[in-house]
């Protein structure tokens, strides 16, 4: 092993005795002075008492079976037991392009491939997961790794990625929702995390896009663009979300024409998307306003025309500094979804709602929030995961 | 490209390429430009001096349109600086400007800078961008930079892309708005050796700097401006050995 890595003859040498391995370390951080050594005891006896609550319920006490016995349900909603393929191959179809993603990357998304691998393990590993649904999860983390091995032996390996995830949005919709293609499975059928992470997809893609144009549209020169843009940004932030859904819920009928119908789920992503979008496109006017005044000149003095100056100068300049602050906006949005519990959809907090009020389960509140925490978290934990080493690899406010 | 040496065709019989007639700009209240009037030969090189708070730079600026003018005319290369966006991005086209703070793109590498507007405004295939940009780099000494980002580079570096990345439009005028004063003095010599070799090269070049050396040895004629007008004008010896206004006389002064 020595003989490939030859080891510098500084770095044998032996550290100053504190630093010494767990000892020192300890001795260092946490028991340098009476004081230190004080709190390092109160503050470990509380949280010994406090995890040791925590895991004795987790372990002991609680009933982990209404969530073993609902565990469909939470995932899926009601969506039919005979269609769920048509879930499954759409995960599959997310899990090669990830795979796919993380060959050309590497990095970030490698380590959350590894993650996501490791998350359906564990599940296909649960005792009360039917053999169907863990055929399904071996074929997704197979699907994961190949992407992974693959795509770099494929020509135009970027092109394809690219153009797969966004394919990918109208092939799952197609499936999930069969259109004329498939049996229609209608949207009240759709629930659980699956209707939770389609309004947060939904409204993230979308309100992106529409939240640049309307910061653009706020520092527009012709004034009906600018004035629209003010009052769209200004009205939708006074506004909570819940308000907005509910409004979403009333009022998107009545810009239609007699006969056409909008079901409840679409009018719910139109209202979290034109929400989302306001909050996107200040914070993307946060970033316009931090570009220095010389890069819209020398643009210009190139003969840069406004819109080459805008997509080639200033929003990749803008983005790129609000990044940490658009994400956080996602994180937000897609915690917020659990509002559409209110209007009456069956997300993932609805179904939690519903299981906790069958009389089967009473009492069993503790054991079905705990583990609707645990998803929001594993999620958003993710979201803010990847938005960091985005912020990272891309050098935000280093290389300048 | 731009080889050729200055042609010994004596400067007043080459055309006018820059025509300023009574130019008058007011920020606000401020009147800072005060029928100013100035024409510009092809291959000329003007040094515009100046206290601070003169003018100067917007001056330079009215030029390729940055600042609009309330009053006036301004033609270059024949075309008349309208309000018209047509005309001003035709004039943008051919006058490339340097800036005091280089204002180079932080998120794209030295070539990208370079090889940008060639693409995109002039409409010219990568290959041929991208060679044009390695072979300025070249003449401005830093071809071995070409896929650093600016952030990696020194200030005299930086500004010389900056000269390299104006010049890859090739443009028939260039503007110098005091490219060396944000540079450490150990770099300015090498900025300067660059605008030089320009200035041999026959490029049409209305420089504004305090570098008295620079303006005495490559300037046509100086331009002085005091308070939004230009107060005198002449040949270097003219205006440092002899100048006629004392307004002139105290700035000279206070500088040399
Ligand atoms: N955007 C602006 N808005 C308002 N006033 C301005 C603006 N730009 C310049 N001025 C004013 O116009 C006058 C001329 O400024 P200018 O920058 O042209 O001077 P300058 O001769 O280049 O000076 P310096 O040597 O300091 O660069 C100054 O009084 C300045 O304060
Ligand atoms: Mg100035």
């Amino acid at each position: 092993m020595q003989t490939e890595n030859k080891i510098n003859p500084q770095m044998e040498m032996a550290p100053p005795a504190a630093n010494i391995g767990v000892r020192g370390w300890l001795k260092e951080n946490l028991f340098s002075s009476w004081i230190n050594t004080l709190v390092t005891i109160i503050f470990a006896t509380i949280i010994y008492f406090i995890v040791k609550g925590i895991l004795t319920w987790i372990i002991y006490s609680a009933d982990w079976q209404v969530v073993s016995s609902n565990f469909r349900l939470f995932f899926v909603g009601q969506y039919p037991l005979e269609q769920l393929w048509r879930i499954w191959l759409s995960l599959t179809i997310v899990t090669l392009l990830f795979g796919f993603t993380a060959g050309i990357w590497k990095g970030t998304v490698w380590k959350l491939t590894i993650f996501l691998s490791i998350v359906f393990l564990l599940i296909t590993l649960l005792p009360f997961i039917p053999l169907s649904a863990k055929l399904w999860l071996v074929i997704n983390i197979i699907s994961l790794y190949l992407g992974y091995f693959f795509i770099n032996k494929l020509p135009k390996n970027k092109v394809i990625t690219v153009v797969g995830w966004f394919l990918s949005f109208p092939i799952i919709l197609i499936l999930i929702n069969g259109f004329n293609l498939l049996a229609p499975v209608s949207t009240n059928l759709w629930g659980g995390l699956l209707l939770t992470i389609l309004i947060a997809v939904v409204a993230i893609v979308v309100s992106f896009p529409l939240g640049v144009l309307l910061a653009l549209g706020r520092i527009s020169k012709l004034p009906v663009i600018r004035w629209f843009s003010i009052a769209y940004i200004e009205l939708i932030r006074g506004i909570p979300l819940i308000t907005v859904l509910f409004m979403a819920q009333l009022m998107v009928p009545l810009f239609l024409s007699e006969g056409i119908e909008i079901n409840n789920v679409i009018r719910v992503m139109i209202g979290a998307t034109m929400f989302s979008a306001a909050y996107v496109a200040e914070n993307v006017r946060g970033g316009l306003q931090s570009i220095n005044r010389g890069q819209f000149e020398a643009a210009k003095a190139l003969g840069l025309n406004s819109v080459y100056t805008m997509a080639f100068i200033i929003l990749p300049q803008a983005l790129r500094a609000v990044i940490p602050a658009i994400v956080g906006q996602f994180i937000a949005m897609f915690k917020d979804t659990s509002l559409v519990a209110i209007v009456g959809l069956i997300d993932l907090l609805g179904i939690a709602k519903t299981i906790v009020a069958n009389p089967d389960f009473l009492g069993k509140q503790m054991e079905v929030f705990l583990f609707i925490a645990l998803i929001y978290w594993i999620f958003s934990y993710s979201m803010s995961f990847a938005s960091r080493k985005l912020e990272e690899s891309l050098g935000v406010g280093e290389r300048y | 490209m731009l080889q050729e040496v200055k042609e010994e065709m004596p400067l007043q019989e080459k055309k006018d390429i820059i025509i300023c007639n009574n130019i008058n700009k007011w920020f606000g209240k401020l009147h800072v430009l005060k029928n100013v009037s100035l024409t510009v030969k092809q291959g000329e090189v003007v040094v515009i001096l100046g206290p601070s708070g003169s003018g100067k730079s917007t001056f330079i600026r009215t030029i390729n349109g940055l600042e609009e003018i309330q009053k006036g005319e301004i033609y270059v290369d024949g075309i008349n600086l309208s309000h018209d966006v047509a005309d001003v991005e035709a004039i943008r086209k051919e006058t490339g400007m340097v800036f005091q703070s280089f204002n180079l793109f932080p998120h794209m590498t030295i070539l990208k800078n370079i090889t940008l507007a060639p693409m995109w405004v002039r409409k010219w295939p990568k290959a041929k961008a991208e060679e044009i940009a390695l072979n300025l780099l070249e003449r401005v000494g830093i071809h071995d930079q070409a896929h650093k980002y600016p952030g990696q580079l020194s200030g005299g570096q930086q500004q010389r892309v900056a000269i390299a990345r104006a010049l890859a439009m090739q443009p028939k005028i260039m503007l110098f708005d005091e490219p060396t004063s944000a540079l450490d003095p150990e770099m300015i010599k090498e900025v300067l050796d660059v605008m030089k070799e320009l200035a041999k090269s026959g490029m049409t070049m209305l420089v504004v700097t305090h570098e008295m050396g620079f303006a005495r040895e490559v300037a046509d004629r100086i331009v002085f401006f005091d308070n939004g007008e230009i107060i005198e004008t002449g040949t270097p010896t003219e205006l440092f050995d002899n100048p006629k206004h004392e307004r002139t006389k105290l700035f000279l002064s206070q500088i040399l």
